[in-house]
């Protein structure tokens, strides 16, 4: 188990510098920099007083090397639009984020998983078919309708519900409805179909010759076979709400992470976008590895390979 | 005269299929004694496996299990409530499946799956469980038991997972242990040591076995009574040695034919076939099910088929003897 984990952790660094060296690159794809931050109106003298001001004269790998050892302390430079450093701003809107994915994966998982372990347990039951409903209506919904429709419902109509904000725990209760159902047919779907396997196959029919009962063959010897392909789907799942919750935090008013991406790259701030590629890329290899951790505490086959 | 263990009358066995029901088993009867062997023959489909599912309360819930007794020691099966069943089944009959390979959770060691059925059984505390394991797994011939209790079914050969079965169906005493085929998906060089093992451990704790299998060598040896089944029916059942020395139904002679027998098959000589094929159980399903595979086959073979026999050795055919007499006569 400890040589897999380690293995995986050489694997995880190894895709982490790879990620860093590409969104580094974005740099100098997206254009030339020091024109790009002196604007439409400067002159030639002036881009290349930028540029030499900023380094972006010198060789790519210099400058990437310079930025990843800045990076790894922590420094990620200054944003260009808020002349504030990219690393306090990134942390003041992620924590925000943070909270949204963590809600949101959980609501997704606490809903999907019971759903689609009662409809396998049971195929075409009433039950079954209210998940089918749920999923499938979950996925035809666009996350902006949904999260305009509870915010007529719930805010305007009702009054129960604060409509945008982050100030207290009831502002979060929208978006991360929004946000859960938008995960949650994917996971309901994989659960069920991975119940409905597993459930018919001959170690659980080994279980029920043993006596086990139900509830035990269910969730001792069933779940933990079944839920495995879930792990690795919630892990990317859980990365994509902490970079593409634009849209819920967009509705809502979070100035989350998300938001501030959206902001950045339509301001052109370059660091800030950089910093935060790298951030949300960082979440998902941290998620597929832990992920990856699970899944072979749950499989012992894993372990080996 | 003993009261058997395990006594079932007229077990019937329906499936529901797309455009009908399949009568996959048709009104069976058999009986077994305490520290008995009973092997059940037949082709694949015959309703072999169905019928030990059905003792053991095991067929899926779309399935419909109907007898007139279906009895285990005094407790009616058939009317067993699922916390009846639970109690009796792992601990007092066991049942060992053919497939080693997908049998065992990938996801527990060898030790956990070994003492599961104890644990939940049996009153006794985790060291001794283990220690129970423990002595099975030396019992069934694994070499090392004791490191074998923490590792995983994936790093076992077939062989030893079917052993580590044995040994998992053993651990409470049953006594009814029921084995599908537990050979077949085996090492031919294994197979006769598995097989061995199971029967001399069932010897060893008297326990009944109903040993399900398509190899006759395999019954010649170790069976004490025979059921021969054929498309859901149980065509002939009896005390071993009367089946083999006076097979009287045409299906069991015609499956004796298909294997060599030491002693009693010629060098060089042809061995038999059955010509046919099994018929659809799909719908009406009415007199022999056997006659259009038959060479003795007539009109009457169309209606009710009389069961005739004396004391232990029965069997179903309108022809007296099955026509035993007359086939020996022409041979």
């Amino acid at each position: 188990m400890l040589t897999f984990i380690l293995k995986r952790l050489g694997l995880a660094v190894l895709v982490a510098f790879t990620v860093s060296f590409i969104s580094f690159s974005l740099l100098f794809l997206a254009g030339d920099p020091a024109a790009a931050l002196a604007g439409e109106t400067a002159s030639g003298e002036d881009i290349e007083t930028l540029r030499r001001l900023y380094g972006f004269d010198r060789p790519m790998l210099v400058q990437y090397g310079d930025w990843l050892f800045s990076a790894l302390r922590g420094d990620f430079g200054e944003s260009y639009y808020f002349r504030l450093p990219v690393a306090s701003l990134i942390a003041e809107r992620l924590s925000v984020t943070m909270i949204l994915g963590a809600c949101g994966i959980s609501f997704a998982l606490l809903t999907a998983v019971p759903l689609g372990v009662a409809a396998a347990i049971r195929p075409n039951s009433i039950i079954d078919r209210v998940a089918l409903f749920l999923s499938v209506a979950g996925q035809a919904m666009p996350s902006f309708w949904f999260g305009l429709i509870l915010i007529v419902v719930f805010a305007i109509k009702l009054g129960w519900l604060p409509p945008s904000g982050a100030s207290s725990a009831q502002h979060f209760i929208m978006p991360t409805i929004v946000l859960g159902y938008y995960a949650m047919p994917a996971i309901m779907r994989l659960t069920r179909a991975g119940m409905l396997d597993v459930l018919s196959s001959d170690y659980i029919r080994t279980a029920r010759a043993k006596g086990a009962p139900e509830g035990r063959i269910l969730f001792r010897h069933a779940l933990r076979n079944a839920i495995i392909p879930v792990v690795s789907l919630a892990a990317v799942q859980m990365g994509f709400m902490l970079g593409g919750s634009i849209v819920v935090e967009s509705i809502f008013a979070l100035h989350g992470a998300g938001y501030l991406a959206w902001e950045s790259i339509a301001r052109n701030d370059l660091p800030t976008v950089q910093a935060l590629i790298l951030v949300f890329s960082m979440f998902y290899i941290v998620f597929t590895f832990l992920a990856d951790v699970l899944n072979a505490w749950l499989d012992p086959r894993m372990r080996s390979s | 005269m003993e009261k058997p263990l395990l006594s079932v009358r007229n077990l019937t066995i329906d499936i529901p299929v797309g455009g009908g029901t399949l009568h996959a088993v048709r009104g069976i009867d058999f009986d077994l004694n305490r520290g008995e062997t009973l092997c059940i023959v037949g082709e694949s489909g015959s309703g072999k496996s169905l019928t030990s599912l059905a003792v053991m309360g095991l067929l899926s819930k779309t399935i419909r299990r109907t007898a007139d007794r279906m009895d285990f020691d005094g407790t009616d099966l058939t009317r067993a409530t699922p916390r009846t069943m639970r109690a009796l089944r792992g601990a007092r009959m066991a049942m060992i499946f053919q497939e080693p390979m997908t049998s065992l959770n990938p996801a527990y060691t060898i030790g956990d799956q070994l003492t599961e059925a104890l644990l939940l059984h049996k009153p006794v505390g985790r060291e001794a469980a283990r220690a129970r394991a423990i002595e099975l797994l030396e019992k069934v011939g694994i070499t090392a038991a004791e490191s074998r209790l923490s590792q995983y079914p994936h790093q076992l050969s077939g062989g030893l997972r079917q052993r580590v079965m044995i040994a998992m169906a053993l651990m409470c005493e049953p006594e009814l242990i029921i084995a599908d085929e537990p050979t077949t998906a085996l090492d031919v060089t294994i197979q006769a040591q598995i097989l061995r093992l199971l029967y001399d451990l069932g010897r060893e704790m008297n326990m009944a076995m109903i040993l399900i299998t398509h190899d006759l060598g395999v019954v010649a040896r170790v069976a004490d009574k025979v059921a021969v089944m054929y498309a859901g029916e149980l065509v002939e059942t009896g005390p071993a040695a009367e089946v083999f020395n006076m097979p009287s139904h045409p299906y069991t002679r015609g499956l004796l034919r298909c294997i060599p027998l030491p002693g009693k098959t010629e060098r060089g000589s042809k061995l038999g076939t059955i010509p046919g094929i099994v018929p659809s159980l799909v719908g009406d399903v009415q007199g022999c099910a056997f006659r259009t595979r038959c060479s003795y086959a007539e009109a009457a073979c169309h209606g009710d088929i009389p069961r005739q026999g004396s004391g232990g050795h029965a069997f179903r055919c309108i022809h007296e003897d099955g026509n035993r007499h007359f086939e020996e006569a022409i041979a």
